[in-house]
């Protein structure tokens, strides 16, 4: 049996409006997750992955508005919830970890202010019992002797440990849903890989659902289990994290996948994309993609393709699909 | 192969000075710690570590960018760590660098052509002779003549990327310096700058030493790696021995923990245990021994040094790795 999907996202549109037009930063993104399930979305600058976790949250400031679309959160739709009951479930039911840690904390004021702060600001409990949490939450990432730790600023951590005071923030309310936007791309590789299998293991105590957000494969490879690539504010292909690798379907997934350096003895030259992503404002008409696929087709400069589920559970946006069907059907 | 640049127990301390009217040096951040490497002609070497080993330190002392305290870097076998004024601008026409960050390092007030043409002005080329050069390696690296009377805010990240590289090479150098050219790209431009840096490579018969932190792209482009530790090199041998045959803990601990992009593949970590120690106070004997997870009692006391670990010039500084000494052949 399935369980009920906790978030859904259906045909968001997240748009700002600027003088020189309007810039489409998510356009239409759709997906579920469910409890201790980790969603992966992956995309290169510009691609609308953080935009759709801003939007989530509620974040979006002026010029940008969710032009259409619809945020469900346990049945309730979030797009329209008041500013106060949004703030009740920031930091508490959905919360979230940045990617710079230094940025995202407060660097006048200690680490335990900040914890207390959050904690009372959910929680009825007083000042004491905030403090206990907060060790007790420091301890849980890992920070040794947590309880003298907290009387410290930021600045006083190194950039992993920062990052662990980050998630322990995230988690200080037990939230069902964890938003991490590249969470270890400022981190070394070794830090990067305590980092990351400090999430999987607070995933399974906790319970939690974690929407990943990398730039990274490796990453996603690692830690996921079902991933959406984006492109220019659009899905372009969703699917289970092996069928992913295993059968990429989408141009662009495999532009990215021969991207990457692989260490093998036998070097083969990279096969980059060509080009370069395209100007948001000024998309051009068909699939966003067309102008730097090596497989478009004359069509593909005019119709915008529709998300197929080309097999199961393996969604594509793609023309070179649809042509298959029409194939396999006439 | 000749040895193009040799560099010999390299060291550079930055002094940390007390408060107080007449500030006093109180210690020293040993950010490059006796580095001693040797750069073939027309090698690539690879320089990884994590933030603040040392390596950008070793990169800049390279070209005296930075004053080295102490030791030697001899260039086509002259120390050039002492050179100074005239002399020291003569090399730098054969010794260039490309610097990390596309946005920082390209002067935003000049157009990109005065920006290729710069160094070629600083070294006397005539005018004329400017004019075809910035053409011709824009057009080498990807760009178009149009491209020149235009200002950097008007290129992306990767194009930027490209900019710098023309700038590098109009001056014929031998040896670039390439202080982490590709981290701040994304991966699918990142591919093509890495693809752009082999073609130049080979067309201009060009030495690299390429600094970066990330392993793949390392071991792509690299003949032989060197990797760094708290400013000192723990190991360097050829890419593929290398990476096969970790000897020493910290490069096994350091390519395990690369994610790789195959989710059928659960890796064994190796999980090293807290922070990188500050530079400015080590810890005494081995460097790693504080975050090892071999470390014995004479790795607390006795400091390693670099030692043949296996054929192929694969060297180590570890206590428990034997030594293996080649037979002269």
């Amino acid at each position: 049996m399935e369980q009920e999907p906790i978030l859904s996202v259906s045909n968001l549109h997240t748009q700002f409006h600027t003088k020189s037009g309007i810039v489409k930063a998510v356009d239409g993104v759709s997906f579920d997750i469910r409890p201790g399930e980790t969603l992966g979305i992956v995309g290169e600058s510009g691609s609308g992955k953080s935009i759709t976790a801003m939007s989530i949250m509620r974040l979006i400031k002026d010029p940008g508005k969710i032009a259409k679309g619809d945020i469900m959160f346990k049945g309730e739709s979030l797009l329209s919830k008041s500013n106060r009951e949004m703030r009740a479930i920031r930091g508490d039911r959905i919360s979230m970890v940045f990617q710079d840690p230094m940025t995202s904390l407060n660097p006048v004021f200690t680490v335990e202010k900040q914890m207390v702060e959050t904690i009372r600001a959910h929680r009825n409990v007083s000042k004491k019992q905030a403090v206990d949490r907060a060790v007790e939450l420091l301890d849980l990432v890992g920070i040794p002797s947590a309880r003298s730790r907290l009387k410290s600023y930021p600045h006083e951590f190194s950039g992993g440990m920062r990052q662990r005071v980050m998630i322990a923030l995230a988690l200080s309310c037990d939230p069902e849903v964890l938003i991490a936007d590249e969470p270890t791309t400022a981190l070394d590789v070794t830090i990067q890989a305590q980092i990351l299998e400090l999430l999987q293991r607070l995933q399974k105590e906790l319970g939690m659902a974690i929407i990943m957000i990398t730039h990274d494969l490796g990453v996603v490879a690692e830690v996921c289990e079902r991933v959406m690539v984006m492109y220019a504010g659009k899905p372009v292909e969703f699917a289970h994290v092996h069928e992913l690798f295993d059968h990429p379907k989408h141009p662009y997934t495999w532009g990215l996948i021969g991207s990457i350096p692989k260490i093998v003895k036998e070097k083969v030259r990279l096969e980059p994309i060509q080009g370069l992503p395209p100007d948001l404002r000024a998309l051009p008409k068909g699939c966003s993609f067309a102008p730097r696929c090596k497989h478009a087709m004359d069509q593909c400069l005019e119709v915008d393709p529709a998300l197929l589920e080309e097999s199961d559970n393996h969604h594509v946006r793609c023309l070179l699909y649809e042509e298959k069907e029409k194939v396999v059907t006439s | 192969m000749t040895t193009l640049l040799e560099v010999n127990n390299l060291k550079k301390h930055f002094p940390i000075k007390g408060g107080g009217i007449i500030p006093r040096k109180v210690g020293a951040v040993k950010a490059v710690d006796g580095v001693s490497f040797k750069v073939r002609k027309g090698e690539t070497l690879g320089l990884v570590g994590e933030s603040g080993c040392g390596k950008s330190t070793t990169g800049r002392s390279i070209l005296n960018l930075i004053n080295p305290s102490e030791g030697e870097v001899l260039y086509k076998g002259q120390d050039i760590s002492k050179l100074k004024g005239e002399k020291l601008r003569k090399l730098r026409q054969d010794i260039q660098i490309i610097f990390q960050d596309p946005y920082a390092s390209l002067n935003p007030r000049m157009t990109v052509e005065q920006i290729i043409e710069e160094p070629m002005k600083a070294f006397n080329i005539p005018k004329k002779e400017r004019a075809e050069k910035v053409e011709y390696f824009l057009n080498k690296v990807g760009l178009s003549s149009y491209h020149k009377h235009r200002y950097p805010h008007q290129f992306s990240g990767g194009q930027r990327q490209r900019i710098g590289i023309a700038r590098a090479l109009t001056v014929n150098p031998e040896l670039i310096i390439c202080d982490e050219p590709v981290s701040a790209l994304d991966v699918s431009i990142q591919a093509q700058v890495v693809n752009l840096m082999e073609d130049l490579q080979k067309e201009f018969d060009l030495t690299y030493i390429f600094i970066a932190h990330d392993l793949s792209v390392v071991h792509h482009i690299s003949d032989r790696v060197a990797v760094m530790y708290l400013g000192e090199i723990v190991e360097v041998g050829e890419v593929d021995e290398l990476y096969s045959n970790p000897k020493h803990p910290y490069t096994q601990a350091l390519l395990s923990a690369i994610p790789e992009a195959n989710p059928h593949k659960k890796k064994e970590r190796i999980m090293l245990e807290g922070d990188l120690p500050s530079p400015s106070n080590p810890p005494e004997g081995c460097k790693f021994h504080t975050r090892c997870p071999f470390a014995e009692e004479q790795c607390r006391v006795k400091h390693p040094d670099l030692k043949s670990v296996a054929a192929g010039d694969h060297q180590a500084a570890c206590h428990l790795v034997k030594e293996v000494v080649e037979e002269p052949v």
